[in-house]
């Protein structure tokens, strides 16, 4: 008898591209090299399905992904070859993994039989993204390919997101297996939280209804849960005052009267001054890092706490909490909205509370909001505040990191989530361009912005060539004050102003480099020029590299020395 | 909050590198490893770890979170004294001269310890029990003589409820 149904026989390279393909995947971001040649070559029978990405650097492929992922809530997807092509993407892995962005990063590898004998561009690769991945897998079967696939994306994808490595031997990804993609997925050992326990959300209602001085600290769990109108909702109808961790920017709109800014070591005063008076404090999707809390003891002294967050190993790790809930925000939230809807007399009876409170709020916010001072240099602050009214709070802004993250942080007002995109986490000079690149990939119509250093935007530079390729119009603006600046601002006030290494005596001519590249260079010198640059470049259509030359001894402030609590802030 | 020792029930997914990956995750976070004892269940594609570790509650309730966190860990369980039978096995390696004989015959009576290794000078002694009798143990072989000695980590299974 002739067996029935034999499943069409493919090899590892075609099984990965369809399995990708039923995860929904549009887009890599890849570099080719010896151990993905099977797949880049099954990946050309497959270019009008897949756009394929071709960076400059490995590290750019992560950043890529990682930015496509944070501005679609997407799954971004990495290929790169063994041995270095891995090691190279390991920043972007650890950026992903601390900022908790789903990603699922392929990584080719030698020869089953060569593993473990020092071959060329070997190295263990499994072994050293380990602790920088929320999972990771050697395929050892072809046969085990589509299922490795399929739980890759789903572990990126759910409970608290981040990034899932596949290592793919050569041999692997030419030898050939049935074609079976799972229709659906259990894992034992992997069951995350979705629903926060009723009797938990209970209380932390009537604590929220009952405090005299309530406030919601707000973090990156708000955006990788889609948590915003949920957020808002609660917000308008208990009128909480919100404010934000860096990661949090864009969860709730920068410019509503219940917004009191960023907190932490760059925070606003209100933010920091408010939160240290508030009596009941709910963290929602954040974690207590030490940037935020400044002196651990001392953070949110009278207040008690609840915490909502869908990683248990988060609640309790740093700050003790009174009433922890386990779960997804957006979930959660609802839960919580479901509860409220039966109760609008006693939401009714905390109107004069929570005004007395407002009020409050708005006194530190008028003592001393954001400002700066205009000379005749241009002041980074006000290139931000240019960018921000240009584009109407509408455009994709990501941040390298240092002042220029912080500017950016603290001026541009975010009007939607996911559109700040940022290494918070790690902290990773060189992330916002790739970062942007891949976001500028997802929307080719919206405005992305870098906003950079002239120290940062050096670290990853040659995917210009990548955005000149792809004619992807990023908009780069590069704060330069031929300083590492926030290296210098720490050096000033901690270190008797010993700048030690920390000034860029020599950068190159940023117009030329970019004009080398095919991209187009500006230059700004006066803050009269500042908003003629920043227009001239939103109208060009192609990848604008701004040199912003402004004064060198600008600091970030308010600022919070570290291990200080955070009412200590230095203000301008 | 008062630091003391924990053990750790540890069941995982048996698959390679599992044991890095818990391992990574005890070095990385700062935690301490003081044994570790890894072995199949009767399930083919099931370990058992059992750990032990040092820490307060608050360092104890991030470990089991974190462990928790791992993909390829199934269920982590603390065993306390009360609750659970503990034991370590020793194999120890003594002098054994004329002079000493009567000596590990007697130490080998009271402890319910077994000779499983003789020769001219030297005998291997295999003791099981608890760590605190493993101390005792140990310490009445001291003066013996010990040429050598190995001990596995703490294993541990709960007591049947009365």
């Amino acid at each position: 008898m002739i067996k029935e149904n034999k499943k069409q026989l493919m090899t590892g390279s075609k099984i990965l591209i369809e399995s990708l393909l039923r995860e929904g995947v549009d887009t890599i971001f890849g570099y080719p090299g010896g151990a993905v040649l099977n797949i880049y070559d099954e990946l050309f029978n497959y270019r009008d399905k897949l756009n394929h990405i071709l960076v400059r650097h490995e590290q750019g492929a992560a950043h890529a992904a990682d930015g496509y992922a944070r501005a679609t809530g997407k799954v971004g997807v990495v290929l790169v070859t063994s041995g270095p092509g891995a090691t190279n993407t390991i920043t972007g892995i650890a950026t992903a993994y601390m900022d908790s962005v789903p990603m699922v990063i392929i990584t080719g590898q030698v020869p089953t039989s060569l593993i473990g004998n020092d071959a060329f561009q070997e190295a263990d690769t499994v072994g050293i993204t380990r602790p920088c991945t929320k999972h990771n897998y050697l395929v050892k079967d072809v046969g085990d390919l589509a299922r490795i696939v399929k739980e890759a994306f789903y572990i990126a994808s759910t409970g608290r997101p981040g990034p899932v490595l596949i290592d793919i031997p050569k041999d692997i990804s030419s030898n050939v297996a049935e074609f079976d993609y799972p229709e659906s997925i259990e894992m034992r050992s992997y069951n995350p939280t979705y629903f926060g326990h009723h009797v938990q959300i209970l209380k932390v209602v009537d604590e929220l209804l009952k405090a005299e001085k309530p406030m919601f600290y707000i973090g990156g769990g708000v955006i990788s849960s889609n948590a915003a109108n949920e957020l808002k909702e609660i917000a308008e109808m208990l009128d909480l005052p919100i404010v934000s961790t860096l990661m949090g920017l864009g969860g709730f709109p920068s410019e509503h009267a219940l917004f009191f800014g960023m907190l932490g070591m760059h925070g606003t005063y209100a933010a920091n001054t408010g939160i240290s008076n508030a009596d009941f404090i709910v963290a929602v999707g954040s974690r207590f890092d030490d940037r935020v809390t400044g002196k651990v003891d001392e953070f949110g002294r009278k207040a008690k706490f609840a915490h909502i967050d869908i990683d248990p190993s988060s609640i309790g790790k740093n700050v003790k909490i009174d009433i922890p809930v386990v779960g997804d925000v957006k979930s959660v939230l609802n839960s919580m909205l479901e509860i409220l809807s039966l109760k609008s007399k006693e939401i009714e009876s905390t109107q004069y509370k929570r005004m007395k409170w407002l009020e409050e709020l708005n006194m530190y916010k008028y003592e001393h909001p954001l400002s700066y001072k205009m000379t005749d240099v241009i002041k980074p602050q006000f290139v931000v505040e240019k960018i921000y009214e240009l584009t109407d709070g509408e455009a994709i802004i990501a941040t390298e990191v240092g002042q220029n993250q912080m500017w950016a942080a603290q001026f541009y007002k975010f009007k939607n989530p996911r559109s700040l995109l940022t290494s918070g986490g790690l902290g990773t000079m060189g992330y916002g361009f790739p970062a942007a690149i891949g976001a500028q990939v997802a929307f080719p119509n919206r405005t992305v912005f870098d906003i950079a250093g002239d120290g940062s935007i050096q670290m990853n530079i040659q995917e210009l060539a990548t955005a000149v390729q792809y004619n992807l119009p990023v908009k780069i603006a590069i704060i330069n004050n031929n300083f590492l600046g926030m290296i210098r601002q720490w050096q000033e006030l901690f270190y008797e102003k010993r700048y030690s290494f920390s000034k860029l005596n020599i950068n190159p001519d940023f117009v030329k480099l970019a004009e080398s590249y095919g991209a187009v260079g500006l230059r700004a010198n006066k803050p009269e020029q500042v908003e003629d640059v920043l227009k001239t470049a939103l109208s060009i259509k192609k990848p604008v590299v701004m040199d912003f030359v402004v004064a060198q001894e600008e600091g970030v402030y308010p600022m919070v020395a570290p291990g200080y609590p955070i009412t200590g802030m230095l203000l301008v | 909050m008062m630091e003391k020792n924990h053990i750790l029930s540890i069941l995982v997914e048996n698959e390679s590198g599992v044991l890095a990956r818990v391992a990574g995750l005890f070095s990385a976070r700062g935690f301490n490893i003081d044994g570790i004892s890894v072995a199949g269940t009767l399930e083919k594609d099931e370990s058992k770890m059992i750990i032990s570790t040092y820490g307060d509650e608050q360092i104890l309730e991030q470990i089991t979170k974190q462990l928790n966190r791992l993909i390829n860990v199934i269920k982590v369980q603390e065993l306390t004294d009360d609750e659970s039978v503990m034991r370590q096995t020793i194999l120890v390696k003594v002098n054994a001269d004329d002079s000493t004989k009567n000596e590990i015959f007697r130490i080998k009576e009271i402890f319910e310890a077994r000779i499983v290794d003789v020769s001219r000078n030297a005998y291997v002694l295999e003791f099981s029990g608890s760590a605190k009798k493993m101390e005792a143990f140990i310490e009445l072989i001291r003066p013996i003589g010990i040429k050598d000695i190995v001990k596995t980590g703490t294993i541990a299974i709960t007591r049947s409820k009365k």
